[in-house]
Formats: structure tokens, C-alpha cells, sequence
């Protein structure tokens, strides 16, 4: 519950703090950090504007795709307080949700029947695709560490001891912020802020939501930031406690979401055709801290 | 033993009655029969499944020795899976056939040949001996060609049914090999010498004969490379065939791995190492090729190879955890095979049964020239998008929870594993994610382009949804997926009685079902199941929500956002290639695809054209290479072939005069010799 609440307050403000870094960064005075919020309650007031080509499908996708975030939102525990849903393989649960909300999103572009969408459906679903095998990997690798296989045993008996087990902590949380690049469609993947529908992925693909639907998305996206947030911060915080451990939850939620602000303020988009090299290559640093593990573990 | 004389009984009265009748009672009398085969053979099954095995000894005949009928759990579990796809699979059919009512002739065949279909599949999983289970195999092969070949005037749909019957029959070599190499040693057909013979032999003698059995039940299964004639029999046959081939006929093979596994007494660890590999080949090719394929159904049957290959990453789990003396991992591996076979058969049913409805309505099985049907057939859209987020393993379906017990099984696995085995636990997990990642890809490809955005194709057809009796079949499994993935719990604990056969090899008085509880599975379970309703109730709520916020407001529909360009056009849509096209690229070295291109010549721009045909590479070079290799050979003797007929009527004549010859000098040589030793 505590976790739940926790990621709700940072939902609120992260993407304030993103955009404010950006505005910092290029010399504007920009919005406060609420203005996100302010945009989305304002959509929930808007009429809406559906296609003429679409069907049901571009209706419910995003309140599934709204919902299968909350849902995933619970599994995520907050130090030793367990996630709301916590059991053996949640982590699974939690992944596959993720999946099925954008399953839901990548049918809702198509049924627009718009070449934008369709571009943009075709390059998140290969994109989601390849980030996947890193994180279950990474899970997968602190599993063998630990011996357990549930979000909130794994942070619990994750005692970060030696100085390797930081280093694979630290790779953890790189593997961990370039996921949620991806998923939340940011830089250095894609640029959200571009004025070309043609090189865009996530925003083309809600280019035909409006009104409610679309501050869904809209929302949808925070939570997603709060939450890989959350993930990462969950690595550092385990065994304090709640003097020390909310406070640092916030630390490392606004540094994170400075270090977005930082990487997309400083790094350019990169090809789309190098794009799926890049996500793949991340594997590659899952595989390395399988391989930490497993030195760490005396498996060698 | 009045049921085994109810079932035959049965069976001939109804296949000479459909002989006999009008065209629209054959279909009827199909339908009823399989019902009551259904019936009759779920009765000792289910009974098997609460305690009370079936077994029965006939006294067969005197060459092939006793015929013991035995329905044990594994039976059952695989009994009923067949009964409930084939029923489906007759209801559908019958009004899916209602096209091709002037063919009385071929429909007559067709219903005998899925009659017999349906009682050779049952036979085949309660006969305990080696003969007769290769002959009812025989009969289920050759009556599984019929039905393909049901539109036996099209060219390319005899080949695909010659293709799959020499394949079939290769299959069954290997099978007649594995049989009379047992029963050679042992003098016996029946099953049970397998395990005795087996234990007095070393290691490698039965590992090599698993590989044959394996080989052969492969072949059926559709393991790469095992698989070529999968692509090409799915789409040739009609959809109720190709749902029901896909559903039961290719899990027959899991059946037959399975139940030499049980028999054949040998190194697990080595066998399941083995199966893993080909599995997970098996698994991320079938996907790579279904992704970059044009027609619908050819797709379905690439994603059959697909899950073919889960079954079998949980039956290798399974079978490592034999080796290892792993309880958990044994039992999730096999938990994790048993329920996706019996899941697979119902999401890949429907999902056939949909696109058969497309095809009977548009005629054209091109996924490019589709498109826009869910306005038009909404009820078959949303059953096939259903099928889709099944199979590709997303809560809250049936899917999710047959991956799920085989990813836990993986993750289990981790606990007590050497080096070599943590390799292949990444890569296994790798493999596994990436099956499911790409088959998102696939389905988000197939569900969008062929019923999401408009029409792609130019011809006018009226295009309506099937009839109710048509749908009906397809509610029916749609009910079952939602059962099994919101209630998984109840189908574990069901799915344990033929898991406790295999966990009970070597791990002896072990009671599944404490064991999977003290895990904590029974568990995690519940809260998916709980949590998926929550899932389902809270998209509920939103909805209202939406519904309460949008009351006083303007809800108007514009044209899609085209860039400022406001005409509808088709054309401009995503087509399926390009959906795919980054991909492709990616995976150029996997796949062959060929391609036609005319692109700009002159100044002016002229027609251009842009083909691609996708092609497997795995038979490119195991079977195309093969066989031209053996038609080199044999054109070496292409001068005896040359159509005289006195020349065929010498070697006739030969043959026969060396028949009777031969024998009879290498008897007088031998005597010559045998005179000079003395000598």
C-alpha cells in the first residue's frame, strides 16, 4: 500500500521535474513542475474526437492499456514493505501486463488505419520486444543471487555487500533507466518533442487520442516513470528506515528524473535503424551482470 | 469391455450411415457420432482422472500378441483434450462445409475420414502395444491426408497432402524402427517390456532409442527441423481440419514423446538437455518465419511450430528435473507442457475457426488485401483478438498461466543448477521472452492489418458476419480460455494426476499437490487469478468513468489525421511488410525471403512492383538440397525407365528368375566351399 501511494506522489511531479530540467538546461523559464498535471485534468474535461475508420478497439485500448499499469503498479515494493500484490513470479505477472497494455496500444495505431500509426505501432512493438530479454534477465540474475523469485523477497535479500555487488547494482540501474527510456518511448530512442510524424514511435501512435482517452495515456506514461523509478530506488533503500528511506525515495525519484531531463537535453535520438541495435545491446549488459552473479556466487 | 463394443459399434454404424444419407445429414450424423464417441470415451477418462485407471485386457491376435487397453491419467488428459477440439471442430465444420454442398461424393469421404480421425486418436492414446498403436496410427495418418485434401482440384492442395503423407509416413518408420528394435529382444509388442527391456540396457541404448521415437513423434509434432510439412497441409486444408490438425492431430506426437518417456527407462538429463535445445529452435524459428508470413492460415500453422516448441522447453524442464531429482522443476516443467498443449489446442482452434470464417467470406487468404473487418465481422474479430492475447501469453488468459508455470519452473531451476545448466537457464529465459516478444510482433501484425483500420482490398464484396450454429463452437472454447486463465488453480490441481506419473519415476510416494503448495505455485496462482478479475473490474470502472466524464460532451468523429491531408485512402494504410519490414531486416540472416522489385527506370515514373515471398530455410536445405541430391542419384538409372513394355515384362521376368535362383546358388556355392574346408 505504502509503495502504491509513494509512486502516486511521484507520478505527480516527475514529469514536471523532466520538462523543468529541459527548460533549465536551454535557457527558458518554463512551466512549473505541475504543469503535466494540469495538462492531463484538463483533458479529462475535453469532449473527444474518435476516427471515422476506427472501431471498438481504439475506444477500450486506453483503459486497458491505463489499467494494466495500475495493475503492475501494485506488485512493486517499497523497501521491506511488500507490494500489494506480492507472490512467487510476480515479476512475470508484471511484465506480461506491461505487454498486454501495449499489445492494446499497438492495435489501437493500426486501427486508426493512419501510415503515421502504423510506422509508429510497427516500431514500439519491435522495440518492447527487444527490451524485454534484459529486464527478465536482470530479474532473472538477482533471482539466482538471492534465491527468490518475487519483487519484494529479491530487494529484501539483496544485500548489496562487496563492492562487485554495487557494481552490479549500479548496471542494474542503468539496464533499469534504459528500459524505462524505452518504454516511456524517451531519448535516446525517441523524441518525444519532435515536430516530424515520421520520426516519432510513441507519440504518432496516439496522435488520433483525444479527451479523456488521451490524458489516460498521458497518465498512463507517469505512473510508468514513477514506477521504474521505484524499481531502481528499491535496490538502494531496502534496509533503512522510514526517516531515512522515504526521503531517499524521493532523491532518487527527482534524480532520476533529472538524469532524463540531462540525457534528453544533451544526447541526440539516435537512427531508427541503429535503434534496435542499441536495444539489444542492453542484453548484453544483462548477460554481463548474470555473469557478475555468477562470480560473485563463486559459480566459476 | 461394453463400452470398447459401443465405440466400434459406433463408428461402423455411422460411417456406413453417412454413406447412405442425403448431403445435410451426413453432416448431422458426423456431428452426433463424434458427440458420442466424445461421450463415451470421456467416461473412462474422467474416471481415470478421479483414481479409477480403465485397463482391459483383449486378447488381440495371435501374430501381434495381447491388446491391453489401459486409459491411464496421461490418456485421460489427452482424451479429453482431443474430445473437446474435435466436437468443436464438427460443429464448426458442418456449417463451415454448407460452401461445398454440391461435393457429395468428397463430403461423404470427408466425414469418414474425420470419424475415424477422431476414434484412431483415441485408440492410439489407450492401446498399450506397439503393433496396433503403429496400425491405428497408419489408419489416423492416412485418414488425416484425406481431410486435407479435401479441395483435391486445386494443384497446390494435393501437393501439401502428398507432402505431409510422405512425411507422415517417414514419421512412421522411424516409429515401426523404435517397435521392432524393442520387440526383437523382448519377443513382445506390448508396452510393458519397453520399461524392462530398457532398464537392463546401458545408457546410450536408450537414449538412442528415444532419439528415434523422438524423431518420429517430431516429425508429427512439427520440431524443427521436423516441420516442413506443417506450413504447407494447415493452409491447404479446410479451417475446421487445419484447427483441429493443429489442435489434437500435431499434439498427438506430444502424446507419443510423452508416453515414451514414461516407458523407456534412461538418462533423463541427457534426453531433457536435448529436447530443450530443439524446443527453444523450435520455438523462436517457428515465430521468426509465422512473423514475416502473407497468408493467414500459414502463419497460424508457423505459430503452431511456435508452441509445439513451448510444450516442448516444459517437457525438457521436465525431464532435466527427472535427472536432477528436481521435484518442483519436474513438476512444473511437465504441469507447464500438459496445460499449454491442452491450452494451445484451444486458442489455435479458434484462432483457425476465425480465420476460416474470413476466408469463407472474403476468399482470400492474403493478409495484404484484408483488412477493416472488424466493422463488418465484429463477433469473429473479437473472438480472434481473444485467441491472439491467449497465445501470446497475456494475463488474464489461459496462455499466461501455461508460461508462467514454465518460466517458474526455469526460475526454480536456478536454485540447484551447475554452470552448464546456468547457461542454459539464460538462454532458455532469453529464448522464452523473445518467443513471446516476437509473438506480440506476430499478432499485433495479424489481428491489425487483417480486421483493424479499412479495407485494402478494391473489390466491392459484401462481407457479413457467419451464422450464430457457426460461432457457437468458437464461444465455447472462448469460455474455456477464460476459465482456465481466471480460475488456473483448479486446472493445476487437475493437471497434477498425469504429472504424478511422471514425477512418481523416481521420486516415489510424492504427492504433487503438497509439493506445488508448500512452493508457494498454488499460491501465486491464486493471487493472478484474483488479481486478473481486479484487472478485468477496474477496465470496467474506468469505462464508467469515461462514460460519466464524457455525459455533457462533444463526442464528434473526424477523418484520421492524415498530416493535413484529408482523402480517405486505403492505400496510404501500414501494410503488413511494412509492418514487419524493420524486422525482417534484422533477421535477414534466419530467413529467405525472395524478392521482386521494379523500382524507378526513367525520368518518368513508370508501374512499379514490389514482391516478396517468404521461404523456410530449414527445408531449403534439409529437404530441397536432399532430395535434388537424391534425384542425381537416381537419374543415373533413368535408362531402365523407357516406356517399352516388353523391357518392363524382362524385368519382371528377372527379378522373379534371380528370386528363385539366387538362393538356390549361394546354396551350391556354399556346399563348394564347405567341401573344400572339409577338404
Amino acid at each position: 500500500m505504502l509503495s502504491l501511494i509513494l509512486i502516486l506522489l511521484a507520478s505527480l511531479f516527475f514529469s514536471g521535474i523532466i520538462i523543468r530540467t529541459k527548460s533549465i538546461l536551454s535557457g527558458r523559464r518554463g512551466a512549473g513542475i505541475f504543469q503535466p498535471l494540469k495538462d492531463v485534468i484538463r483533458l479529462f474535461k475535453k469532449g473527444t474526437v474518435y476516427s471515422q475508420t476506427t472501431s471498438v478497439i481504439f475506444r477500450i485500448a486506453p483503459v486497458i492499456y491505463f489499467s494494466s499499469i495500475v495493475i503492475a503498479l501494485l506488485t512493486i515494493p517499497f523497501g521491506s514493505h511488500r507490494g500489494i500484490i506480492s507472490f512467487n513470479g510476480d515479476f512475470i505477472f508484471f511484465a506480461y501486463l506491461l505487454a498486454l497494455g501495449k499489445f492494446f496500444n499497438i492495435i489501437s495505431a493500426i486501427d486508426t488505419g493512419s501510415s503515421f500509426e502504423g510506422m509508429g505501432a510497427s516500431r514500439e512493438a519491435l522495440y518492447s520486444m527487444l527490451a524485454e530479454p534484459a529486464f527478465f534477465l536482470l530479474i532473472g540474475s538477482f533471482a539466482l543471487f538471492t534465491g527468490h523469485t518475487s519483487f519484494y523477497e529479491i530487494f529484501n535479500f539483496l544485500h548489496l555487500g562487496s563492492y562487485i555487488t554495487y557494481l552490479l547494482g549500479v548496471m542494474a540501474a542503468f539496464v533499469l533507466v534504459m528500459i524505462a527510456m524505452i518504454e516511456n518511448s524517451r531519448m535516446p530512442i525517441d523524441d518525444p518533442k519532435t515536430h516530424l510524424e515520421l520520426t516519432m514511435v510513441h507519440e504518432v501512435m496516439i496522435l488520433d487520442n483525444s479527451g479523456f482517452d488521451l490524458g489516460l495515456i498521458l497518465s498512463a506514461g507517469y505512473l510508468k516513470f514513477a514506477m521504474f523509478g521505484a524499481i531502481i530506488s528499491n535496490f538502494f533503500i531496502v534496509d533503512i528506515n522510514f526517516g531515512y528511506s522515504i526521503p531517499s525515495y524521493f532523491a532518487i525519484q527527482i534524480i532520476f528524473a533529472i538524469v532524463i531531463g540531462i540525457i534528453e537535453s544533451f544526447i541526440a535520438r539516435f537512427r531508427m535503424s541503429h535503434n534496435s541495435q542499441f536495444i539489444f545491446a542492453l542484453t548484453s549488459v544483462s548477460i554481463l551482470i548474470f555473469f557478475g552473479v555468477l562470480l560473485v556466487l563463486e559459480k566459476f | 469391455m461394453l463400452l470398447i463394443i459401443i465405440f466400434l459399434s459406433i463408428i461402423i454404424t455411422s460411417v456406413l450411415a453417412v454413406i447412405f444419407v442425403n448431403t445435410k445429414t451426413k453432416g448431422i450424423i458426423t456431428v452426433l457420432t463424434v458427440i458420442a464417441l466424445s461421450i463415451i470415451s470421456s467416461i473412462p477418462a474422467i474416471n481415470s482422472l478421479l483414481g479409477n485407471n480403465f485397463e482391459i485386457l483383449l486378447s488381440g491376435t495371435l501374430q501381434l500378441g495381447l491388446l491391453p487397453i489401459k486409459i491411464d491419467e496421461l490418456s485421460a488428459w489427452f482424451i479429453l483434450t482431443i474430445n473437446f477440439t474435435i466436437t468443436t471442430g464438427a460443429i464448426y465444420g458442418v456449417n463451415y462445409m454448407k460452401q461445398y454442398i454440391e461435393q457429395k461424393n468428397n463430403l461423404t469421404l470427408h466425414c469418414i475420414a474425420y470419424i475415424l480421425v477422431h476414434s484412431t486418436l483415441i485408440s492410439i492414446c489407450s492401446v498399450q502395444n506397439g503393433m496396433f498403436f503403429i496400425l491405428l496410427w497408419e489408419i489416423m495418418a492416412l485418414s488425416a491426408f484425406l481431410l486435407v485434401i479435401f479441395e483435391n482440384y486445386k494443384p497446390e492442395t494435393l501437393k501439401a497432402g502428398i507432402n505431409y503423407l510422405i512425411q507422415s509416413h517417414i514419421s512412421i518408420i522411424f516409429l515401426i524402427i523404435g517397435f521392432i528394435y524393442v520387440s526383437i529382444n523382448t519377443n513382445n509388442f506390448s508396452f510393458e517390456s519397453f520399461a524392462v527391456f530398457t532398464s537392463q540396457q546401458p545408457v546410450i541404448a536408450g537414449v538412442v532409442l528415444f532419439m528415434c521415437f523422438f524423431i518420429g513423434f517430431g516429425i508429427k509434432a512439427g520440431f524443427v527441423p521436423f516441420h516442413t510439412w506443417l506450413p504447407y497441409a494447415h493452409p491447404a486444408a479446410p479451417a475446421h481440419i487445419s484447427g483441429v490438425m493443429s489442435g489434437v492431430i500435431i499434439k498427438i506426437g506430444i502424446y507419443g514423446i510423452l508416453r515414451m518417456l514414461l516407458l523407456i527407462k534412461t538418462d533423463y538429463l541427457t534426453i531433457g538437455f536435448i529436447i530443450l535445445v530443439i524446443s527453444l529452435i523450435s520455438g523462436i524459428y517457428g515465430v521468426m518465419l509465422a512473423i514475416v508470413q502473407h497468408n493467414l492460415k500459414r502463419l497460424l500453422a508457423y505459430h503452431s511450430i511456435e508452441n509445439i516448441g513451448i510444450i516442448g522447453i516444459g517437457i525438457g524442464l521436465g525431464c532435466i528435473g527427472l535427472g536432477s531429482e528436481n521435484k518442483i522443476l519436474t513438476i512444473l516443467g511437465f504441469s507447464g507442457a500438459l496445460l499449454h498443449t491442452l491450452n494451445h489446442s484451444l486458442f489455435k482452434s479458434l484462432l483457425f475457426f476465425a480465420a476460416g470464417n474470413v476466408y469463407q467470406i472474403v476468399h482470400n487468404p492474403n493478409i495484404e488485401k484484408l483488412g477493416g473487418l472488424i466493422n463488418k465481422m465484429p463477433k469473429t474479430s473479437l473472438l480472434f483478438l481473444l485467441a491472439a492475447i491467449a497465445i501470446c501469453g497475456l494475463p488474464p488468459l489461459n496462455g499466461f498461466i501455461s508460461e508462467f508455470l514454465i518460466y517458474s519452473g526455469i526460475y526454480y531451476w536456478l536454485g540447484d543448477a551447475s554452470l552448464v545448466s546456468l547457461f542454459t537457464i539464460a538462454f532458455s529465459i532469453l529464448g522464452l521472452v523473445l518467443i513471446g516478444g516476437l509473438a506480440i510482433l506476430c499478432f499485433t501484425k495479424a489481428f491489425g492489418i487483417v480486421f483493424l483500420g479499412s479495407s485494402r482490398n478494391s473489390e466491392k464484396k459484401i462481407i457479413t458476419e457467419v451464422s450464430f450454429w457457426q460461432l457457437l463452437p468458437m464461444y465455447l472454447i472462448a469460455i474455456f480460455m477464460i476459465l482456465i486463465g481466471v480460475f488456473p488453480a483448479f486446472f493445476i490441481k487437475l493437471v497434477q494426476k498425469p504429472v504424478q506419473l511422471f514425477s512418481n519415476i523416481n521420486i516415489s510416494n510424492s504427492a504433487n499437490l503438497s509439493i506445488i503448495t508448500d512452493s508457494g505455485l498454488i499460491n501465486s496462482l491464486q493471487s493472478i487469478s484474483f488479481y486478473s478479475i481486479i484487472f478485468i473490474l477496474l477496465i470496467l470502472l474506468i469505462l464508467g468513468l469515461r462514460k460519466l466524464a464524457n455525459k455533457n460532451k462533444i463526442i464528434s468523429s473526424e477523418p484520421t489525421w492524415g498530416c493535413g491531408y484529408k482523402t480517405e485512402n486505403p492505400k496510404l494504410q501500414y501494410t503488413a511488410s511494412s509492418f514487419v519490414r524493420t524486422f525482417s531486416k534484422l533477421a535477414k540472416p534466419v530467413l529467405e525471403i525472395e524478392k521482386k522489385e521494379i523500382e524507378f527506370s526513367e525520368v518518368f515514373p513508370n508501374k512499379l512492383e514490389y514482391e516478396t515471398h517468404p521461404y523456410d530455410k530449414v527445408e531449403k536445405i534439409f529437404i530441397d538440397k536432399f532430395l535434388s541430391s537424391i534425384k542425381k542419384i537416381s537419374e543415373w538409372f533413368t535408362f531402365l525407365q523407357n516406356g517399352k513394355l516388353q523391357r518392363y515384362i524382362l524385368y519382371g521376368i528377372i527379378f522373379i528368375t534371380s528370386v528363385i535362383i539366387i538362393p538356390y546358388f549361394i546354396e551350391k556355392i556354399s556346399k563348394f566351399f564347405d567341401f573344400f574346408m572339409n577338404l
